[in-house]
C-alpha cells in the first residue's frame, strides 16, 4: 500500500505544527473565532451540537492495521471510544477537546494520516471503489490515479479557495460502487480498444439541488488525467458562483452555462496546460502503481469453507457480506457496522482493534472504508473465512445483512450536526430492529434505505432505493420520503413521494411500502427498485397514504 | 400592534470544551438549561445576546433561542434545545449522564 514520501511527511507534520500555534492563539485569545474558524475547518475541526468534531481523511478508503490501530487509540484516548466512518471514507471523532486536537493530529501524523483538506472550499478527499485490487469486473484498480489525484490537490496553491468545496470519486469497473455520478468529478475507467482510459463526469451532487454528474468526456487516455482534471478545476474556479452559496457548486455552474459551453472552455483550457505537464506526473503514477501491486496471494485447498456452509448462521453471512474476488480462491469480506439497534458506521475502539488484527492475519494487511459505512477486507483467502467470521462474531460484527434493509446509510443528523433539521441515527435504528423483529429481510433481499437529517443529503437518500430526509416542519421532526433512487452506474434521484411523516409515524410508514412491494413484486427475485421501476409511484403512494386512496375511491 | 415576545435563554458552545452553555442574570456561563436567565422583553434580549456574545474568549457560536419558564426555570421549546439540553440519543453520553465532551471520565 502507497505509504508516505518524505515530501508528505514533512508537509503533514508542518501543518500539525502551524495548526498546535493557531490552537494555543486561539486558546489565549490572540485569535478570535472569526479567524480561527477558517482555519480549523481547514484542517477538519467543527464545532456541532454538543462538542468539536474531528474529521479524518481515510483517502480512497484505504487503511492499514497499524492505521486502524491508531484510530482505536485515539478514539479511546481523547474520545469516547469510538468513530464514526462516513459517506465520504472519512471517520469522525465527535467529542475532542480543543485543547487534545494538535495530540490527535500529531497521533494521526505518526501513521501517515491527517485531516487536511477534509472541509472547507478545496477538493476533498479522493474517494474510490472500495473493491478496489480485488473486484472481478475491474479493469484496473482505481486507487493509483486516486493517489496521484490527492497528491496534485493536496495544498494545490490554485485550489484553496474554490467557490465551494470539491469532490471527485474514482472507479475502476463499469459497476460503480463509488457513486461517481454524485460528485463534482466522477471518473469511470472504461476500456476502448486495446486501451484503457477515464470516461469523466462533471456535475453531479445531492445537497439541495441534487443532479446527476453528465459526461463531459467520453474517452480520457490515462497521460491526459491531471490537466484535464486541472482544466475543469480552473474552469470552474472562474466560472463558479461566489455571490450565493446554494449556487456556487459546479452543478450549478454546468446547469447554468449549460454542458457544451463547459466542455468548450474545459477543452481550451486543457489544450493550454495541457503542454506543461512534461510526463513527470507518469513517472510518479509509475511509482504509485508499485505501491499498489497486489499482495502474493496464497494457493491452498477451500474446502474450510464449503464445509462451514453447513451452519446456517454462516451461510447467511456469506451470503450476504462475500463478494466475488478476481482470485478464485479468495473472497471479499464486508464488515457489517449496522448491526440492527446500533448506529450506522460506528465502530468501538475495541471492534477497530479486532478488525486490524483480522486484517493483519488474514487479509494481507488490508482493511477498506466504504461509502456505504462499512469496513471491507479487500482479500480473504476462503479457508481462513470460517475464522474470520468467528472473530468478527465475537466483537459483534458478524451481522449477516449487507445490501438489506438493515444496512441503511445514515448521516449524524440532529444527534450530533449543528446542521440538521431532524434526527437520523434513531430512525435508522428504529427500522433495522423492526425488520429484524418481523424476519423479514431475507425475504425482502436487496434494499437500500438512505437517511439524511437536512437538505445537504449527506446520507445520500436522494440516491437510496427508499430515501429518508429529515426536516423541521413547524417545530415537530417530520420524514419525507423518496422512491427509485439509484446510486449505481444506472443513477437516478429518486421521487418524493408525498407529505412526509411524523417521528413516530416513519417506521410504520416504511412498513406499509415493504409489505407493498411484497404483495406486487412479481417473484422473489425482482428486487424493490426492479418493481418500482417497474409499477412505479402508483402501489407504493397507496401503501404509503391509506386514508387518502379510501378517500379518492370513496 | 406587537406580537408577542417569545421568551429567550442565550446559548453557545464553551470555546475550549465545546459542551453547551447558557447565560445567566449574573453572566456566568452555566451547563444547565434551567439556572438560565430567562429574558421576556426583546430588547434585553438583543442587550444580553451582545453581553454573551463579547465573551469571545469563553464561548463561541451565541445566539437566543426560544424558551419557557417551567417549575425549576427555564425550560427549551424547540428539540433541537431540547437535543442540546441533553446530548444525542444514541448513546448514554453527554449531558443525560452528567458527563462534558473528552474522553469518558474514570
Ligand atoms: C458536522 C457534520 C457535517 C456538516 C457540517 C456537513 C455539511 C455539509 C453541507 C453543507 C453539504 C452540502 C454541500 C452543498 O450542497 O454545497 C454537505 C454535503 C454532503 N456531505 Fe456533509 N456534513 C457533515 C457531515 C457529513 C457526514 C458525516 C458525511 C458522511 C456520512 C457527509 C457527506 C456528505 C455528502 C456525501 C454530501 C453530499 C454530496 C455533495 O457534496 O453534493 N457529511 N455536507
Ligand atoms: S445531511 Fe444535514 S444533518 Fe446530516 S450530516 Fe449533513 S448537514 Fe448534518
Amino acid at each position: 500500500m502507497y505509504s508516505y514520501n518524505e515530501f508528505d511527511e514533512a508537509f503533514v507534520r508542518e501543518r500539525v505544527a502551524q495548526f498546535s500555534q493557531q490552537v494555543a492563539r486561539r486558546i489565549d485569545g490572540s485569535l478570535t473565532e472569526d479567524e480561527f474558524k477558517p482555519l480549523r475547518l481547514m484542517n477538519g475541526l467543527y464545532l456541532q451540537l454538543h462538542a468539536y468534531m474531528l474529521r479524518v481523511a481515510i483517502p480512497y478508503g484505504t487503511i492499514n492495521p497499524t492505521q486502524m490501530r491508531q484510530l482505536a487509540h485515539i478514539a479511546q484516548t481523547w474520545d469516547k471510544g469510538y468513530g464514526h466512518f462516513t459517506t465520504r471514507q472519512n471517520i469522525q471523532f465527535n467529542w475532542p477537546l480543543l485543547k487534545d486536537v494538535p495530540a490527535i493530529l500529531s497521533a494521526l501524523a505518526d501513521v501517515g494520516m491527517h485531516a487536511i483538506q477534509t472541509s472547507g472550499n478545496t477538493i476533498r478527499n479522493v474517494t474510490a471503489d472500495h473493491f478496489a485490487g480485488a473486484a472481478e469486473d475491474e479493469i484496473e484498480d482505481p486507487r493509483p490515479y486516486a493517489e496521484l489525484l490527492r497528491q496534485w490537490s493536496t495544498d494545490h496553491p490554485e485550489f484553496q479557495f474554490l467557490p465551494r468545496k470539491f469532490k471527485i470519486a474514482v472507479t475502476g469497473s463499469p459497476n460503480d460502487r463509488a457513486v461517481v455520478k454524485s460528485h463534482d468529478i466522477g471518473l469511470r475507467m472504461i476500456r476502448r480498444g486495446s486501451q484503457v482510459g477515464f470516461e469523466v463526469l462533471v456535475g453531479g451532487g445531492l445537497g439541495r439541488t441534487p443532479m446527476i454528474g453528465q459526461v463531459v468526456r467520453d474517452f480520457l487516455p490515462i497521460p491526459d488525467l491531471l490537466p484535464y482534471c486541472e482544466a475543469i478545476v480552473s474552469v470552474y474556479n472562474l466560472l463558479g458562483r461566489r455571490d450565493n452559496k446554494y449556487k456556487a457548486r459546479v452543478k450549478i455552474t454546468v446547469h447554468e452555462n449549460g454542458l457544451e459551453e463547459i466542455q468548450r472552455q474545459v477543452e481550451a483550457r486543457f489544450a493550454e496546460i495541457r503542454p506543461t505537464f512534461h510526463g513527470h506526473d507518469q513517472a510518479l503514477l509509475d511509482d504509485i502503481r508499485a505501491a499498489f501491486a497486489p499482495p502474493a496471494f496464497r494457493n491452498a485447498p477451500t474446502d474450510a469453507h464449503d464445509t462451514a456452509l453447513a451452519d446456517p448462521v454462516y451461510r447467511a453471512w456469506a451470503d450476504t457480506n462475500l463478494a466475488t474476488h478476481r482470485n478464485a480462491q479468495y473472497a471479499i469480506v464486508t464488515i457489517s457496522l449496522k448491526k440492527h439497534g446500533e448506529t450506522p458506521g460506528d465502530a468501538t475502539a475495541h471492534q477497530m482493534r479486532v478488525m486490524a488484527d483480522i486484517a493483519e492475519r488474514f487479509a494481507h494487511g488490508e482493511l477498506r472504508i466504504s461509502h456505504e459505512q462499512n469496513v471491507i477486507l479487500p482479500h480473504v483467502h476462503k479457508s481462513d473465512l470460517p475464522m474470520v467470521h468467528a472473530m468478527l462474531q465475537q466483537a459483534g460484527l458478524g451481522t449477516a445483512n449487507v445490501g438489506l434493509i438493515s444496512d441503511i446509510i445514515a448521516c449524524p443528523g440532529m444527534d450530533y450536526c449543528a446542521l440538521a433539521t431532524a434526527r437520523s441515527i434513531p430512525v435508522a435504528q428504529q427500522i433495522a430492529t423492526r425488520f429484524e423483529e418481523l424476519k423479514l429481510e431475507h425475504d425482502v433481499g436487496p434494499l437500500k434505505i438512505k437517511i439524511s437529517g437536512c437538505i445537504n443529503a449527506c446520507g445520500h437518500h436522494h440516491v437510496g432505493h427508499i430515501g429518508i430526509l429529515g426536516l423541521d416542519r413547524a417545530g415537530v421532526e417530520n420524514y419525507q420520503i423518496t422512491l427509485g433512487g439509484d446510486g449505481t452506474e444506472t443513477a437516478v434521484i429518486g421521487e418524493r413521494a408525498g407529505p412526509g411523516f411524523a417521528y413516530d409515524e416513519i417506521v410504520p410508514a416504511i412498513e406499509r411500502l415493504v409489505r407493498a412491494y411484497l404483495d406486487v413484486r412479481s417473484e422473489p427475485s425482482e428486487t424493490f427498485l426492479q418493481t418500482y421501476r417497474r409499477l412505479g409511484l402508483g402501489p407504493f403512494k397507496a401503501a404509503l397514504y391509506p386514508a387518502e386512496g379510501a378517500q379518492d375511491a370513496a | 400592534m406587537s406580537r408577542k415576545f417569545t421568551p429567550k435563554v442565550v446559548t453557545a458552545n464553551d470555546l475550549l470544551i465545546g459542551d453547551v452553555v447558557y447565560l445567566t442574570a449574573d453572566d456566568q456561563w452555566t451547563r444547565e438549561h434551567a439556572q438560565a436567565e430567562l429574558i421576556e422583553d426583546e430588547a434585553h434580549a438583543q442587550l444580553r445576546l451582545l453581553d454573551g456574545a463579547g465573551q469571545k474568549n469563553i464561548v463561541v457560536g451565541v445566539y437566543l433561542a426560544d424558551a419557557i419558564a417551567g417549575p425549576n426555570g427555564p425550560e427549551p421549546t424547540h428539540f433541537r434545545e431540547v437535543f442540546r439540553t441533553r446530548g444525542p440519543s444514541n448513546y448514554a453520553h453527554g449531558k443525560q449522564v452528567g458527563e462534558q465532551p473528552g474522553p469518558r471520565q474514570p
